[in-house]
């Protein structure tokens, strides 16, 4: 009897289920249709010009001339009519096709005796007469993937990730050494470098998201690969807090690892673009300046790993000593990202990635942020201090400084 | 025509000449041509500039690349071509007044229309009879001249005549007719004075606006040999369309303008008669032994000036056309302000036959569009 009245609750006029899913689309196709038909909008459309908007995705700078990727983020299709290039029209080719469907790209392939160093700007006309604008900031020969680019962007890598993050490690066993109050401190800084991180990693991902075609949202992307990266790290806390609840110190350190993680793979990216742009003028400048400035982030990692022999319900939850293959594996994790940021940028640099990989680091950085925060509390509890003392707002102000200071070596 | 199928197609022997000269901006005379051609661009490093690899377009003869535009403007569609302006004259419909004098009775009327003014870019111009510049009329000094203006266009335009005549035919708002508005008419009536070469272009306001959108165009006044005598008598003579004298010349009319396409105060296109590099495409084919003249007019806005520099020869100059004996002699490059004008004299007798290249020396309009050849033949 309940059954049949479910029955009769679900289908009241007799439709089958699925014909009721189907129903408003139904409807809604019905009427597009008759707008489309009856075109309602045509008082205020007509007499308006095309909207036209073309991005230049990336330009590289081949013997002798360039290629340029461009991508048709407007409305509607583009012509590509001429090409300028430093204020004179000069001869090209384009494929697959002059007119460019809307999210469709195109290349554009230009002889053009280019001068070592020197900024260079192509201007695209298209049918309508509008012009978008690409730069050549510094013409320098873009690298093509080779073996030995390979491997240069490669160790470019290892010195601005993996090397800096493996040597701030080398600090465990002075850590180890000091003094239980102090351990508050270094988790503090812990926190200012994290801090420092993710307001960088935030400015970066809003730079790069904006200079997506507006179609692609690029600010929503960043803040919504953030949100899902945060509530996934959320999710995966609670499981492990339901099945485990132990080793609590080493997970601590693999969360804090994997968001320095991806905040380098931004790193890279960046470092990367630039040596291919040709901003590499200030090339061993720039790497000793971001070894530095990362250097903090190995003390940031191992932080938590600092057993705490004195309370023995501490000590359970850390191993003494950690074996030095999860060091190892925690400065891969945390450094080895910045080889592939590297290979991208410089060989593939892709907005879209950038802008997506930086919102997850983002999202990552802010729950290592809380984490860090949490465990913070909790040791200051059991020490009886409160979460905001001094010492403690030295370290954050410590961390903070720091990675402050020693970026002045690599912004410009 | 699609861009594609223009990029690829194969080089003829024009755009071979036209890439060994513009490749290098080629200004210093015809026998540079050459030379630069064969020369090859190296940077620091001593790298060659062009590369087998590169996947680049180049072919075997272009080791600089290609300036220039890709394509070619389709003048039919246009409803006016470049080449054949260069010598068309609106003389009006000619007839003699009870008191003698002659009447010339011109018809323009301002339209909206779309134009090519490069290959695949269009600019939505505003136009007299259908072209860019308007028709060039042509009359003779104490002519009656009856302009009758019929406003076809979607906003409010004249005919402001530079020329003598009174105030209210001077076809600027407020002023006699003041402003035609779109549907309505009006006649411009004067005698034509003083002779020279002169321009017409609509008043309305904005003027830059309405000047740049296209509504332009020449306007000679010849002089009349019976009001001089002797050496100036002849020279008004070969000046005057009326007498045979004047067909020892070969008379072209070279408007110098310009198209800002994306409406930014900038221009994107600079060329003579509206179409960028159309005298490269195809070379303005001369006689050797003629004698050249050309009517120039600058109405180029937004830049100051514009000019006319011709290679390996050196031409006679009439600011504003209004004397018989030039105002200066023997120079190759002349620079006028906006709507300043004036008559060039020239010959290429007993040059060796070949392309010779003309265009503004401001390299920024040359290489947007503002280059030309006369080919000289025998």
């Amino acid at each position: 009897m309940a059954t049949l009245d479910k029955k009769e609750a679900a289908t009241p006029v007799g439709f089958p289920g699925w014909a009721a899913w189907l129903l408003p689309l139904l409807a809604l196709g019905i009427m597009l249709a008759v707008f489309a038909l009856s075109n309602p909008l045509a008082l205020f459309t007509a007499n308006l010009p095309p909207i036209e908007q073309l991005n230049f995705e990336r330009i590289r700078v081949l013997e002798g001339g360039f290629e340029a990727t461009l991508v048709n983020g407007g409305p509607d299709p583009v012509t590509v009519s001429q090409v300028q290039v430093d204020d004179a029209y000069w001869q090209f080719e384009i494929s697959p096709e002059a007119t460019i469907p809307r999210l469709g790209r195109a290349q554009i392939s230009i002889s053009y005796p280019w001068v070592e160093n020197e900024p260079h700007q192509i201007k695209v006309l298209t049918s309508t007469g509008l012009a978008f604008i690409g730069e050549v900031a510094l013409a320098t020969l873009t690298p093509t993937p080779g073996l030995e680019e390979f491997l240069a962007y490669g160790l470019l890598g290892v010195y601005v990730g993996v090397v800096p993050v493996a040597l701030g490690m080398l600090w465990f066993p002075a850590m180890k050494k000091m003094g239980r109050r102090w351990l508050g401190a270094i988790l503090a800084l812990t926190v200012g470098l994290l801090v420092f991180l993710l307001v960088d990693t935030f400015l970066e991902a809003l730079e790069v998201a904006a200079e997506l075609p507006g179609v692609f949202q690029g600010i929503p992307l960043v803040l919504f690969a953030a949100l899902i990266t945060w509530l996934a790290l959320l999710a995966l806390g609670a499981q492990r807090r339901n099945t485990t609840g132990r080793n609590n110190a080493l997970y601590l350190a693999i969360l804090i690892a994997a968001g320095i993680g991806l905040h380098n793979l931004g790193e890279g990216l960046a470092i990367g673009a630039a040596f291919a742009l040709g901003e590499a003028a200030l090339g061993s400048f720039l790497v000793i300046g971001f070894m530095l400035h990362n250097i903090t982030e190995g003390i940031g990692i191992v932080a938590p790993l600092v057993p705490t022999k004195q309370k023995p319900e501490m000590a359970q939850e850390t191993p003494e000593s950690p074996r030095i293959a999860i060091f190892a594996g925690l400065a891969l994790l945390a450094g080895a990202p910045a080889i592939l940021g590297a290979w991208l940028g410089g060989f593939a640099f892709s907005p879209y990635l950038a802008a997506l990989f930086l919102g997850i680091g983002l999202g990552a950085i802010w729950q290592v942020i809380v984490e860090v925060v949490g465990l913070l509390r909790n040791y200051a509890e059991r020490e009886g201090m409160p979460l905001f003392s001094w010492i403690n707002l030295a370290g954050f102000l410590v961390g903070l400084g720091i990675m402050y200071l020693t970026a002045f070596l690599v912004k410009f | 025509m699609g861009i594609k199928g223009i990029a690829t197609r194969t080089l003829s022997r024009r755009d071979f000449l036209r890439a060994l000269v513009t490749g290098s901006l080629a200004m210093s005379g015809v026998t540079a041509v050459g030379s630069l051609g064969s020369k090859a661009s190296t940077r620091p490093g001593g790298r060659h500039a062009n590369h087998p690899d590169s996947g680049l377009p180049h072919t075997e003869t272009h080791p600089h690349g290609l300036s220039g535009t890709v394509g070619r403007v389709n003048h039919q569609a246009n409803g006016f071509d470049p080449s054949t302006m260069l010598t068309e004259w609106d003389f009006g419909r000619v007839s003699t007044l009870p008191n003698g004098q002659t009447l010339r009775e011109y018809h323009i009327a301002a339209i909206d229309k779309e134009i090519e003014v490069a290959p695949g870019v269009f600019f939505p111009g505003w136009v007299y009879n259908g072209r860019v510049p308007g028709p060039s009329l042509r009359c003779v000094e104490g002519d009656r001249v009856r302009i009758k203006f019929v406003n076809a266009g979607t906003h409010p335009h004249t005919i402001h005549f530079h020329g003598i005549h009174s105030a209210s035919m001077d076809g600027v708002p407020g002023v006699g007719a003041g402003l035609i508005q779109p549907g309505d008419e009006t006649i411009y009536e004067f005698d034509a004075y003083p002779f020279g070469c002169h321009l017409y272009h609509c008043h309305a306001t904005p003027l830059k606006r309405h000047i740049h959108k296209g509504l332009y165009g020449a306007f000679v006044i010849d002089p009349d040999p019976a009001r001089y005598s002797g050496e100036e008598q002849q020279i008004a003579r070969t000046r005057n369309h009326l007498y045979p004298e004047s067909k020892e010349f070969n008379e072209m009319v070279m408007v110098m303008n310009a198209f800002d396409t994306n409406f930014d105060g900038e221009n994107e296109i600079y060329a003579v008669n509206t179409v960028a590099f159309a005298y490269m495409d195809q070379p303005i084919q001369i006689k050797r032994d003629q004698m050249q003249r050309i009517y120039l007019v600058n109405i180029t806005e937004f830049d100051p000036i514009n000019s006319l520099h011709l290679h390996a020869n050196f031409f006679d100059y009439y600011d504003h056309g209004t004397t018989l004996k030039p105002t200066s002699r023997t120079v190759d490059t002349i620079m006028q302000c906006q709507a300043q004008r004036g008559i060039l004299e020239f010959s290429f007798k007993g040059f060796e036959p070949g392309l010779y290249m003309f265009h503004a020396h401001q390299s920024e309009f040359v290489e947007l569009g503002w280059m030309s050849f006369f080919e000289v033949v025998e």
